[in-house]
């Protein structure tokens, strides 16, 4: 009887904190999503939304920077007044002393995410340090690890804030950050250096029948020099679906190779494509 | 003489540590941590890895802190016995360990299931933390093999080894058992803290060839002191409810009254363990946000920030229990009834602050009513939700624990030195000059930014410490030659033994959610900053799961206590002999 009295009461202190548990926010918290961004298509406007989105999410900027003093609020304060404050205030040092407003905006917040100790505003260092080290962490660094196009992002998001002019720069074609997952370790990939690996990397002969595919998908491209001069061909690789040949569909040749491609590549490749003689799809 | 066993304890724990580095460290550091993908977490019959291993690793240490801890108040009340000459010391810390014992093959069977579960759900990161850490494993091993048999020749030679020289010998294993179980833990603790801030790595995880560096995290010291705190307390706690539950199960006077005892002494020990462990969580807390202001956050005041109000709930009852348990010992003895009075005052501190630290910051609210309140933070209640508001309250709270404990003291001695009244009066000055600092640090909190909100409660705990240091002091000298009065062992409510048992179910819940927040304040990463967790569990879950969840593990960790406890008490009854049964 004493076993069951003492189990009885046991499990109803422990359901009694089982139940507190329960009636408690309920919110699950997931790893940082890794959002799909197409660099080069973003407008200046899409670029502000994405900095808006890094904010709130990836960049975990909120869980410091808002009402509660552990960081500066900056979504709830005069942002362009404070940033030429902090720019003018004589203990700052940095290298946005004496450019222009707007320059100077982003040349501070880049400071400020990738050195955050150059400049600490007075009341936010960490303790004992006398403000001369900012407890905020590399943006570029782990754990938040963000890329330079979403750094650029981020500034473009707090310059309009600020009401100033944004001057950070579009993402180029050229910046490989499809996704707000880092890359480490991988250098950018360099310019081909020859036709053949221009197709390699473009995958031409997966459609056509070049360096011996056999693809019958895209026209055959043997004798093609003969054809069509070197302008047509630019034409046709850059806007494929201006004139299609008779037996093939529009819409399957991809139309961005424009952006996807360097000039040098494509020069390579229509040198390539004017040699070709009939018969000849091989190098 | 007796200083020997202390050297020979120091200079186990400084030669098992620095080993690694000393014939056995890594010289093929093999490069930075790796990159799992999500193949690299096997499902078994569809359940992934973090069920399994949560509830492994959390039984196990349960267990693992519970024999961890017995042994060290063991040797304490075996000494005091051998100090004071009273016989009943010795019988007490022979009965905790009987208990311990039974537990310990329970603790090595989890063990081993756990080291399974990790190597077969987490591979990769397994593979990588061996590599960092690389001899350590086999000092692990060494430790545990030493452990065992300290522990059974402690417990073996107990009755050989009971009188005169014999005995220190005796104390000496168990000082050296203690020594060893110690270090065991420190070694499996710099296993969690490295995974919570790496050290002995570069920034991208390549060892930099030192076991002793990676050992060396910036939270491994404030994290043993808070283990090692936690286990006495917890040890005491699960004791405490063993003595209850044989105190209720008899009639017997006597037994009442040796169960009444050793129920007064375990909730002595829990509390005396409990007592500094909000410091060491202060410290631990104040390491993690110097380390990364962003963890700390998370931990606080982002997305695990509700569970602290859990805590103070746990922690709430448990100070609540033990206060009331004492109380109603008052009335062992004939001079605790002049204390009496004092209790309300008492119970209405501890009410107050209890209240005070389970107001959240923001509260669960409609649109409409966070419209009409203009926030989801009440204007009035709404600061009592910040860090010094709680911070101002578990001082009070622990200093009005305190005091409920030196009532009880005095209920069975009277002062007989002249100068007692001065005595009292420094008391009752330390007593009202800790509360102003602690109530006006309090209010400091409020005026300064975040990264000075933890250091403003250094103050704050500087004065329960000077207060319960101080106290004891001057008490132990003021009671020197003071008038022992009979206490009346036994002569408790069958309802005041009901506190014992809330003790060990609080504290098993606290633990397993505090370990928990300890866990998950490395959000999705394996080894924070360089090694993520790309499995299909690196989420937070929600409360009301992670809180399911450790009932869960609660109940199966209480069915095997039960077991215990049991498994330990049929170890002393006798089956009649068939002769004496029929009568022939």
């Amino acid at each position: 009887m004493t076993f069951l009295r003492v189990t009885l009461f046991s499990l109803v202190v422990l359901l009694a904190y089982t139940l507190f548990a329960n009636i408690l926010p309920q919110v699950q918290s997931n790893p940082p999503a890794e959002e799909e961004i197409e660099p080069a298509s973003l407008d200046r406007a899409g670029q502000i939304a994405w900095g808006e989105r890094l904010f709130e999410g990836k960049g975990a900027c909120t869980l410091c920077h808002k009402n509660l003093g552990r960081a500066p609020d900056l979504l709830g304060m005069d942002l362009g007044e404070e940033l030429r404050s902090r720019i003018a205030d004589p203990a700052y040092r940095g290298a946005a002393e004496g450019l222009e407003e707007a320059e100077a905006f982003e040349v501070y917040l880049r400071e400020s995410m990738l050195d955050p100790s150059a400049y600490v505003v007075p009341g936010f260092g960490k303790k004992g340090t006398r403000d001369r080290e900012s407890p905020m962490p590399r943006a570029d660094a782990p754990p938040v690890s963000l890329t330079p196009a979403e750094i650029d992002a981020l500034i473009a998001f707090l310059q309009d804030r600020a009401g100033v002019e944004v001057t950070v720069p579009l993402p180029a074609a050229e910046t490989e950050v499809a996704a707000a997952e880092p890359v480490t370790g991988t250098a950018e990939e360099g310019p081909a250096t020859t036709a053949e690996e221009v197709i390699d990397r473009y995958a031409c002969a997966a459609c056509h029948d070049l360096l011996g595919s056999g693809a019958e998908v895209g026209p055959p491209l043997a004798g093609i020099g003969t054809r069509l001069d070197r302008e047509a061909l630019r034409r046709a690789i850059l806007d494929p679906d201006a004139e299609i040949p008779p037996g093939y569909e529009p819409g399957l040749m991809p139309t961005d190779f424009g952006e996807q491609m360097r000039a040098s590549e494509l020069e390579l490749l229509l040198d390539y494509l004017a040699g070709l003689e009939a018969g000849e799809a091989k190098p | 003489m007796r200083w020997r066993p202390l050297l020979l304890a120091l200079g186990t724990v400084a030669l098992t540590v620095a080993l690694p580095d000393l014939g056995l460290g890594a010289e093929d550091t093999g490069g930075p941590a790796p990159t799992p993908t999500a193949a690299d977490y096997p499902r078994i019959a569809g359940v992934t890895g973090r069920p399994v291993v949560w509830a492994l690793a959390q039984m196990h240490l349960f267990l693992a802190a519970f024999v961890l801890a017995v042994p060290m108040f063991v040797v304490a009340i075996e000494l005091t016995g051998v100090l004071t000459g009273d016989d009943r010391y010795d019988r007490m810390a022979h009965e905790f360990m009987k208990i311990s014992m039974a537990a310990y093959a329970f603790t090595a069977l989890t063990g081993g299931a756990l080291a399974l579960a990790l190597f077969v759900f987490y591979p990769v990161l397994m593979g990588y933390l061996l590599r960092v850490f690389d001899g350590q494993v086999l000092i692990y091993a060494l430790l545990f093999i030493l452990e065992s048999f300290f522990l059974y020749l402690y417990y073996y030679t107990w009755n050989a080894l009971r009188y005169g020289d014999r005995k220190w010998i005796h104390l000496s294993i168990g000082v050296l058992l203690n020594a060893v179980g110690t270090t065991l833990m420190f070694v499996a603790n710099s296993w969690a803290t490295f995974m919570m801030a790496p050290s002995g790595v570069d920034e991208v995880g390549t060892p930099l060839g030192s076991v002793w560096a990676a050992m060396q995290g910036p939270l491994w010291n404030p994290l043993n002191l808070h283990r090692f705190l936690a286990n006495i307390a917890y040890g005491g706690a699960i004791v405490g409810a063993y003595a209850a539950y044989r105190f209720l199960a008899t009639d017997r006077p006597e037994e009442r009254a040796h169960y009444d005892w050793m129920g007064y002494t375990a909730n002595f020990i829990a509390i005396l363990g409990f007592l500094p462990l909000p410091f060491a969580g202060y410290w631990l807390m104040a390491e993690i946000y110097a380390y990364s202001q962003q963890m700390g956050i998370t931990a606080m005041g982002g997305v695990l920030a509700w569970l602290f109000i859990i805590q103070a709930v746990l922690i709430g009852s448990i100070l609540l229990a033990a206060n009331y348990y004492l109380w109603c010992g008052l009335m062992r003895t004939e001079g605790g009834r002049r204390f009496v009075p004092w209790v309300k005052y008492i119970a209405v501190v501890l009410v107050a602050g209890f209240l005070v630290w389970v107001t959240p910051r923001t509260l669960i609210l409609t649109p409409q009513e966070v419209l009409a309140m203009g926030g989801t933070g009440h204007p009035l209640l709404g600061p009592l939700g910040i860090m010094p508001a709680k911070n101002t309250a578990v001082n009070l709270m622990l200093l009005a624990t305190f005091l409920s404990f030196q009532l009880f003291r005095r209920a069975s001695r009277t002062p007989t030195v002249p100068w007692a009244w001065i005595g009292n009066c420094v008391i009752a000055a330390l007593y009202l000059v800790a509360a102003i600092n602690i109530v006006a640090a309090g209010i400091y909190g409020y005026i300064t930014p975040t990264v000075y909100k933890v250091g403003a409660s250094v103050p704050q705990v500087v004065s329960t410490l000077s207060v319960i240091v101080f106290v004891l002091l001057i008490e132990a000298f003021m009671y020197r030659g003071a008038v022992a009065r009979p206490i009346a062992w036994g002569r408790m409510s069958s309802r005041s033994q009901y506190a014992l048992f809330v003790l060990p179910v609080a504290f098993t819940w606290l633990m397993a959610l505090m370990g928990y927040i300890r866990s998950s304040i490395r959000t999705y990463w394996h080894v924070y900053t360089i090694m993520k967790d790309r499995s299909p569990d690196a989420y937070i879950p929600t409360i009301g799961e992670v809180g399911n969840y450790i009932t869960v593990i609660t109940l199966v960790f209480m069915a095997v206590i039960v077991f215990i406890f049991w498994l330990s008490q049929i170890g002393e009854t006798r089956q009649a002999a068939p002769a004496a049964e029929t009568g022939r």
